[in-house]
């Protein structure tokens, strides 16, 4: 069942169409990605779901009811440009935030207190938050997004500015957070992590849904036809009538070798050619990265 | 609800905490008190130093023994000396300055002199031809050789000072003070100018700093916006609240300190009746009224100073003080959080300030002028009108104002301040997620008439 829906969402600014009929609906306990180019709309859609500004037209609906402005209590949101009050202190701060999304004090000190000494920030507590180091900032951040435990948790771009040490445990949290029940709508430009991370996405471009679907069976449906192969020690094949070599890279051990089919024919057929050149060690459909898949649907579009 | 007083709480906690608030909240009280007891120090105690003064005459002892010694000054009749030669000796011999009387005085008023190296005080002037021109009189009456004509003369003297009396609504009579009016009406017309100019600037930079630093995103996806913006103009506007009732307290606290221990001497009451007593009852006793007159003139302006602050409706002024506060803040915080929400910094917001500026500076003005003539068209409109009313009304407050044109002015406030944060929220809820884009007054005029 999908935890959030929002159905032919249409927003405009002055004469700016910013989201165009866009569609997206997220399963429980999925990780979401929310990918588009710079001014794609992806910003605009997160600002209408946390209900920031209301769309022009369109429906959303959160666990199958109408979302109501009640429910930001089971929203979190991380937005992309961090915002805090460089001024104040980082633990007043935080108990700022929970409160205002409705935790009780005693309670948002006890969750504050567990969640900075995970992060290991507890030390920062009583810093102004101007001194601290700019991937400091973010964990304060994450960790004022998930404090009221929210169903829904937006990450915009969760990882500029962390280390990759960093990256990885802010990495565990969303899937760890993931497990224990949330949904996870998160945007970003950075496909390797969409990879990694991501059960479903949505591509935004000029305002409009162009891609939507699992991961796996959106670069399972851009492999168009080429497969990877490796063979033991050192072997060469040649191109035929029903495949073209696309790579070969051989050293003693083992070749590499990507191959592009050009005709009608399955990958038992395939075989059965290849075999007869030597030993193979694995044959696997080639995936093309997110990024590829990013680069070509878009220009493709332009 | 709940939230907002949230942020209404955060709002005022970090500002009241802040070293700037801390210190202005005692400085200022400070400098207040300074403003009121510094002029009435140097008015008890003009002269300061001690100055001695060779009284000289043209062979003549007309005027010996005439002009008495005061506590600042000292006057030293020297008979049989030159005045010429008195010239060049005078200042190594000790003495301040000559006064030179030629006996044709009595005939030409001005034929004496004061020679000095510095210029004398205006009160020692004043002094010396009060005595002179007492003497005189007393000289030509005595050509007419009216008997007991010394008992006479001590009988009739008397002394003068105006007293104001105000009727107030019940027909009571009030002491009060033209000068004590002007000066209040002068404090609290620029008090509200500052109050409502430093806090209503404080609300704009708020709210730029929630921009800039994108806080605004993270808060407005918990409260409205609505709610965000009231709560700081709320919180700011306590602060503002604070702040003056910790200055009023310290303020009275220190005039009273002060007038305590530096004027003991001015004990008020006793002097107020003792006064008019020995004006009417001069024949009797003619030297208890020779002491008191003596002193009374600078008493008596004190105590009508001190009855006529008191006579003030402090009441009204406190309870007009803090509508006028709270609704004219709200008015112009509410635009310049509008403002605020506009910008993407704060020299941004110098193209939206003047028109804003403008009508405060104004009320500011025609305040001024209230002083002069608070009855005048010009003061009245401007105390009517919500823009300036909140600077020029509390200026018009101490010379009195009918009630019924308090009611309207404060009704057309309210009025007004509700439709102006109504408006302000409109522009704000749309301006402050705005950024990288130069707006106009156009563009918010558009802003405030999106919908949703």
């Amino acid at each position: 069942m999908a935890l959030f829906e929002a159905k032919n969402v249409t927003k405009q600014y002055g004469n700016q169409l910013a989201l165009d009929n866009v569609s997206i609906s997220v399963p429980e306990q999925c990780i979401y990605g929310l990918l588009g180019p710079n001014g794609a709309g992806k910003t605009t859609l997160i600002r209408i779901i946390n209900q920031i500004t209301g769309p022009d037209s369109g429906e959303l609906f959160l666990n199958g009811k109408k979302l109501m402005p009640s429910d930001v209590q089971l929203i979190g949101y991380l937005p992309e440009e961090r915002g805090l009050y460089k001024k104040m202190k980082v633990g007043e701060q935080a108990l700022y935030f929970a409160q205002l999304k409705g935790l009780p004090k005693a309670e948002a000190m006890k969750r504050l207190k567990y969640w900075f000494k995970k992060l290991e920030i507890i030390d920062w507590w009583g810093k102004k938050v101007e001194e601290l180091s700019k991937g400091m900032q973010q964990k304060v951040q994450f960790v004022i997004t998930i404090l009221h435990e929210p169903k829904l948790l937006i990450f915009d771009e969760p990882f500029t500015g962390f280390d990759p040490l960093n990256t990885k445990i802010i990495k565990d949290e969303i899937l760890f957070l993931r497990d224990r029940g949330a949904t996870i709508i998160f945007s970003t430009h950075n496909m390797e992590s969409v990879e990694e991370l991501c059960d479903n996405i949505t591509l935004i471009n000029k305002a409009k849904t162009i891609l939507e679907g699992s991961v796996h069976e959106i670069r399972r449906r851009w492999a168009a036809n080429e497969y990877d192969l490796v063979f033991e020690g050192d072997v060469t094949i040649e191109g035929n009538g029903y495949y073209n070599i696309l790579k070969q890279q051989t050293d003693t051990k083992k070749s590499a070798i990507r191959l592009k089919t050009t005709s009608e024919i399955n990958t038992n057929e395939i075989l059965q050619i290849v075999m007869k050149s030597g030993n193979i060690i694995s044959f696997n459909p080639a995936l093309p990265s997110m990024n590829e898949i990013f680069i070509r649907v878009i220009e493709a579009r332009n | 609800m709940n939230k907002i007083s949230v942020i209404i709480k955060r709002e005022y906690i970090t500002r009241v905490r802040k070293k700037s608030f801390i210190i202005m909240t005692i400085l200022a009280p400070v400098l207040m008190a300074a403003i009121i007891i510094v002029p009435t120090l140097l008015m008890m105690n003009q002269s300061g130093e001690f100055k001695k003064i060779a009284v000289v005459e043209d062979n003549s002892d007309l005027f010996q023994g005439v002009i008495k010694n005061t506590k600042d000054a000292e006057f030293v009749y020297l008979p049989n000396t030159k005045v010429d030669d008195l010239k060049k000796t005078f200042e190594t011999s000790g003495y301040y300055g000559i006064l030179y009387i030629s006996p044709e005085l009595i005939h030409t008023p001005n034929a004496v002199y004061m020679i000095s190296k510095k210029q004398p005080p205006i009160g020692l002037l004043q002094y010396i031809e009060n005595s002179l021109k007492k003497e005189i009189e007393r000289q030509k009456l005595l050509a007419y050789k009216i008997e007991n004509l010394d008992d006479i003369m001590k009988s009739v003297e008397t002394n003068v000072s105006v007293q104001t009396k105000k009727l107030d609504e019940f027909g009571m009579e009030k002491g009060t003070s033209t000068g004590i009016a002007m000066a209040l009406a002068y404090l609290l017309g620029f008090l509200m100018y500052m109050l409502v100019f430093i806090f209503g600037a404080q609300v704009m930079r708020g709210v730029i700093e929630e921009k800039t630093s994108r806080v605004v995103e993270v808060i407005i996806s918990s409260v409205k916006p609505v709610q965000l913006m009231m709560g700081k103009i709320i919180g700011i506007a306590l602060v503002g609240l604070t702040q003056f009732m910790i200055w009023i307290f310290l303020t009275v606290g220190i005039v009273t300190v002060l007038k305590t221990t530096i004027l003991p001497k001015t004990n008020i009451t006793e002097v107020s009746q003792v006064m008019p007593q020995s004006m009417m009852s001069g024949n009797q006793q003619a030297t208890g009224t020779k002491q008191v007159s003596e002193m009374s003139p600078q008493v008596a302006e004190f105590s009508k100073m001190f009855d006529s602050a008191m006579n003030q409706p402090w009441g009204l002024i406190i309870f007009c003080f803090v509508f006028y506060f709270v609704t004219g803040y709200l008015l112009y915080a509410s635009v310049f959080a509008a403002i605020g929400s506009a910008v993407d910094n704060e020299t941004e917001t110098q193209q939206f300030m003047l028109p804003v500026t403008i009508p405060i500076i104004l009320g500011l003005m025609v305040a001024m002028g209230t002083m002069q003539n608070p009855e005048s068209p010009l003061s009245f409109w401007c105390s009517i009108i919500p823009l300036t009313a909140p600077i020029v009304m509390m200026a018009r407050i101490p010379f009195g104002v009918p009630y019924w044109q308090i009611a309207v002015s404060m009704a057309i406030m309210l009025i007004t301040f509700a439709s102006f944060v109504w408006m302000a929220a409109k522009v704000y809820r749309t301006g402050i997620l705005m950024y990288g884009k130069k707006t106009s007054w156009k563009e918010m005029w558009k802003w405030l008439r999106y919908s949703g």
